[in-house]
């Protein structure tokens, strides 16, 4: 099964009249992945046999007709846990860690008859913009095999790219679905915090990871949201409040609503290329009926200074569990019981992990809290201050999902500085809990560039509608990649 | 500025161990991101209140009732080393202590 040309409905259709079985789809999925991962490396762990036994179970009752994703074989980043499939986060770490449980988003999907199909490469435990950290393998762009994937999510989103699957699910903590999925010229949303549950996500940085999809097209994206949102008594940070039908939101009309642009996010640091696509965007949007206005978020430009102490500062406390006890790597050299924690954390770790460690275990030590991570935390209010006031006039913020189209594998990684950058559009979001999606809004020199919808706390519904009614208009979302470039 | 010395303690703080040239880079690689951080001390934040979360929420409790949770056994297989049904670790003293 080539996804390019499919979606959930269009396959939901042939499995329901019977031209096509749960089983016949799971050993076609297999047969894509298999033909398009010499080139595209997105996934580290294939569940052949999971898979084929849950389509089996699917194939032994009626498709039910108002279940799209009955059957679907769906990629999950190697992040989130899957009972019994090992889970590695991209880490010499877990190398070898096969979970007991399943994340409440993988249970969830399940639920629904949904087909785990493998596990999807990231950064090593989410720590990157390029996939590039990961201890495993690197993933190409299948736009252009000598180009990034994006990241963190990179695998997740290069597996939706290349039509191996046809929805994927990552995590967010600072861009890491929205990247990617501007890079990759799909869809990709990062919901509210606190919409879906964090439970069985392997944490990064507690009060700004989130879980979210990845598709090629927005309705498919919805409906998968759909299936894995609602509160989680097992994530007491999933919020209690009723999941409306985001589906409903899809209509194409936009008459009315009210879009503000953040002057600060079509600023010099964005390529000619990819804010000439984003004012055409933009005038397509008015085209739509919406109003456009620009605004201004001043304190944004604090949004990478901020990221790294705070994400860093939680990573260094959500890592200190790796220590060589209970599970993941502990090094063979170790003699005593200090050995265990100093030589299992330096060798399983990757040079970004120890990096990011490092970072905020400074940036949390008595006598640079103050000037750090308080300080961090007092500028993240005034980000949040700063949606709010726009949010009180206007229904979204739009703008470019990246300053740049993807860069070419192995630019970045020896200049975090520069790596850093590259998240500025996609981190506000991250600090203020709001949902924000990237839609594909064209090409620049073959490559493609997204258009980041940002919206009001739970309001995923206005980001789909836009987001909706921007790709009927535009039928960006038809691409499909290249596969040129790489090693012959 | 952070120096060498400093990064070394925070090593420690870690559990993370370093070669000496790993911890020349790394010096170097702290002091660039902290005077990228520095900027954040051009934005006055006199009386604004820290956030650490986006949603307010106070804590959250359940009912002090017994829940069964997972087999140690099943857990178990992830470890290690063990034995008898209990991690192995190396001895924390050696027996001239003990």
């Amino acid at each position: 099964m080539n996804y390019l040309y499919e979606d959930l409905q269009s396959i939901h259709a042939k499995l329901v009249a019977g031209d096509l079985s749960a089983t016949q789809l799971v050993t076609e999925t297999l047969a894509e992945i298999e033909k398009k991962e010499p080139q595209v490396d997105a996934f580290l762990t294939i569940d052949e046999a999971g898979a084929q036994a849950a389509a089996a179970q699917v194939d032994a009752k009626p498709i039910a007709t108002d279940n799209l994703l009955a059957g679907m074989p769906i990629g999950i980043k190697d992040n989130l846990l899957t009972d019994g499939v090992t889970t590695t986060a991209a880490s010499k770490m877990l190398a070898n860690f096969k979970p007991v449980f399943d994340a409440t988003v993988v249970e969830k999907l399940k639920a629904k008859d949904a087909i785990m199909i493998g596990k999807n490469n990231l950064d090593e435990f989410a720590m990157g913009s390029s996939t590039e950290t990961s201890a495993f393998k690197k993933t190409k762009n299948p736009w252009n095999l000598d180009k990034v994937p994006g990241g963190s999510s990179g695998g997740s989103a290069a597996a939706v790219a290349a039509g191996e699957v046809v929805a994927s699910l990552g995590t967010d903590t600072g861009g890491s679905i929205r990247q990617p999925a501007a890079f990759n010229g799909i869809v990709g949303i990062k919901p509210t915090y606190g919409r879906v549950s964090r439970w069985g996500a392997i944490a990064f940085a507690s009060s700004l990871d989130q879980v979210g999809v990845f598709s090629r097209t927005v309705a498919d994206n919805a409906t998968v949201l759909q299936a894995i949102s609602g509160h989680d008594e097992k994530d007491s940070t999933s919020a209690d409040i009723p999941v409306p039908d985001f589906r409903a939101a899809l209509d194409g009309n936009i008459k009315g609503m009210k879009i503000a642009v953040a002057k600060e996010y079509m600023a010099e640091g964005v390529a000619p290329g990819v804010k000439a696509q984003i004012e055409t965007a933009i005038d397509t949007l008015r085209s739509l009926g919406a109003t456009v206005d620009e605004v201004s978020l001043p304190n944004s430009k604090y949004a990478v200074q901020i990221y790294y102490i705070i994400a860093s500062s939680e990573a260094s406390s959500n890592l200190s569990r790796f220590d060589g006890i209970r599970y993941g790597y502990r090094s063979p050299e170790a003699k005593t019981l200090e050995d265990v924690y100093v030589k299992s954390r330096s060798e399983g770790f990757g040079h970004e992990v120890k990096r990011r460690i490092m970072l905020g275990t400074f940036a949390l030590s008595s006598g640079f809290y103050d000037a750090y991570f308080k300080k961090a935390g007092q500028v993240r209010t005034l980000v949040i201050r700063d949606f709010e006031k726009v949010f009180a006039d206007y229904d979204l913020v739009v703008g470019p999902t990246t300053p740049t189209t993807a860069f070419d594998l192995g630019r970045k990684v020896t200049d975090p500085v520069t790596m850093y950058m590259n998240d500025i559009l996609t981190i506000p979001a991250n600090m203020a809990g709001l949902p924000a999606m990237s839609v594909p809004a064209g090409l620049v020199d073959g490559l493609p560039v997204g258009l980041q919808i940002i919206g009001k706390a739970f309001d995923e519904e206005a980001v789909y509608r836009v987001g909706y009614a921007f790709e009927q208009a535009t039928g960006f979302s038809k691409n499909v990649p290249s596969f040129k470039g790489g090693k012959a | 500025m952070i120096d060498k010395t400093q990064v070394q303690h925070v090593a420690e703080l870690s559990k993370l161990a370093f070669s000496d040239a790993e911890l020349e880079q790394l010096t170097e690689q702290l002091a660039d991101i902290m005077k990228m951080t520095d900027e954040l001390n051009k934005v006055d934040t006199t009386g604004v209140p820290v956030t650490t979360h986006v949603n307010n929420l106070q804590n959250i409790v359940r009912e002090d009732v017994a829940q069964a949770g997972t087999d140690r056994d099943i857990l178990m297989k992830n470890a290690p080393d063990s034995a008898d049904g209990l991690l192995k670790v190396p001895a924390i003293m050696d027996k001239e202590e003990a």
